[in-house]
């Protein structure tokens, strides 16, 4: 990783978990609805950056988060469970150019970036969800939580990656 | 790696979901605490009207109270040594509140010094609010009403039939009173307060007004569909309680438990508990 990556990935890191804990831990819409966009960190981190410093830096990222939302190892445990599958989505999303390490995200065609967003967020959330409610008997409402929750996240995500993939 | 930070979160999780105490991940610390409070400094300036007018009415309510009571009891100057009640108030402002999760949790800046610990009562001028968590030198983490771990106890203003009150994570304005024997007189629109059978809040701090009841499976119980007078997603300025009696109670509360387990023939003790229960 060069010198540059590494100052773009730690100020990426700390937007990310204030800007979550600041802004997106209270939009409450409709009541519970809240997107969790800091999962950005983990989708754009380098593709052939080193996966077990990305489960490492997953655990940082959630905890961080965990710190300042009370809520015990539950981002944590789902940004970890993220990272490890992050190479199994990358490959089933974009194929075997993943292989050859010559993709990027702001290259990839729309289609397959939404893929890989919204595999990412659903099964990050399914794992938030069920961790925080912690209880069969409110499956409905993991569920429902998850879908939401999911929405809200890959429109803001999919906003993000947009707005700034500059470097073409 | 993975099965190790994994297995690590999800122990924190395991650990968040068990109602008490050592817990080590909480927002009461000096970074989040820190953060919160820089945010609720430029927050709260567009809130100070709305903040004042609460103050007001509960000034007003106070003074009200305060003319009621010299109108009754002559007015003795008191020595201000003889200690006021068992129960001390600590103000404390909330720097960040949850309300849309199953396990909701506040976090307060109180003033550095008060003697705050954990499982002390917190209130607002409304009624209650939540019990602390766990606390910093300038923080406290508090577990909101809003929060499936929370079993507080409530009665019924004009009675003194009581029950638990949980939540049942629908509405953050509403909770369910559970328990209420069927011979207690529900009635749509009562006051619910506290009971102050535990240690944590004095008995009569008002929860909220019954919205909605019926019967539980059971039918031995009354489920009661509470509507809370407090805001919970709207909360400013808090009280923190301490009950300065609270060891002497759990002392002797804790003697009550064990000693008629360890020798039997004491079961005469039992049932004068008992009579002394159902009375």
């Amino acid at each position: 990783m060069q010198n540059s990556d590494l100052l773009v990935n730690i100020g990426r890191f700390s937007i990310m978990v204030v800007i979550q804990i600041l802004l997106f831990n209270h939009i409450n819409f409709m009541g519970y609805i809240n997107p969790y966009p800091y999962i950005l960190f983990i989708v754009v981190f380098p593709f052939t950056g080193n996966k077990s410093l990305l489960i490492f830096l997953g655990f940082l990222l959630g905890l961080s988060v965990d710190i300042f939302s009370d809520s015990g190892g539950v981002h944590a445990a789902a940004c970890v469970f993220i990272a490890y599958l992050r190479p199994l989505l990358l490959k089933f999303s974009f194929g075997v150019s993943y292989e050859f390490n010559t993709i990027k995200l702001s290259k990839a065609d729309l289609g397959a970036r939404f893929t890989y967003i919204s595999a990412m967020v659903l099964l990050h959330h399914l794992m938030l969800f069920s961790m925080e409610i912690f209880n069969t008997s409110h499956l409905v409402l993991i569920l429902k939580s998850t879908l939401f929750s999911s929405i809200f996240t890959i429109i803001v995500l999919f906003c993000i990656t947009l707005l700034f993939s500059r470097k073409n | 790696m993975f099965l190790l930070l994994f297995v690590v979160a999800f122990a924190l999780t395991v650990n968040s979901h068990s109602y008490h105490r050592n817990k080590y991940i909480t927002s009461a610390n000096f970074f989040s605490g820190t953060i919160y409070s820089w945010k609720s400094d430029v927050v709260g300036y567009f809130k100070l009207k709305e903040r004042n007018n609460a103050l007001a009415e509960e000034n007003r309510r106070l003074r009200s109270l305060l003319a009621e009571a010299r109108d009754t009891v002559p007015f003795i100057a008191l020595d201000s040594t003889v200690f006021p009640g068992p129960y001390q108030y600590y103000p404390a402002k909330v720097i960040n509140n949850s309300y849309s999760k199953t396990k909701n949790y506040l976090t307060l800046r109180k003033r550095i010094g008060d003697p705050i610990e954990a499982d002390m009562g917190v209130i607002s001028s409304k009624g209650i609010v939540g019990i602390v968590n766990k606390v910093s030198n300038k923080y406290a983490s508090v577990q909101s009403i809003l929060n499936t771990n929370s079993k507080i106890n409530a009665k019924l203003k004009n009675s003194f039939h009581f029950g638990t009150l949980v939540w049942d994570t629908q509405e953050p304005n509403e909770a369910k009173l559970i328990d209420i024997p069927r011979q207690a007189p529900v009635v749509v629109g009562d006051t619910i307060v506290t009971d102050g059978k535990s240690t944590i809040f004095p008995r009569g701090i008002l929860i909220g007004t019954i919205k909605d009841f019926n019967l539980s499976n059971n039918q031995d119980y009354y489920d009661v569909t509470v509507q809370l007078f407090n805001d919970m997603t709207n909360l400013h300025h808090v009280y923190i309680i301490e009950n300065v009696e609270k060891e002497a109670i759990q002392e002797i509360e804790d003697v009550e438990v064990k000693a008629p387990l360890q020798n039997r023939p004491t079961e005469s003790i039992e049932e004068t508990n008992q009579e002394n229960d159902a009375e």
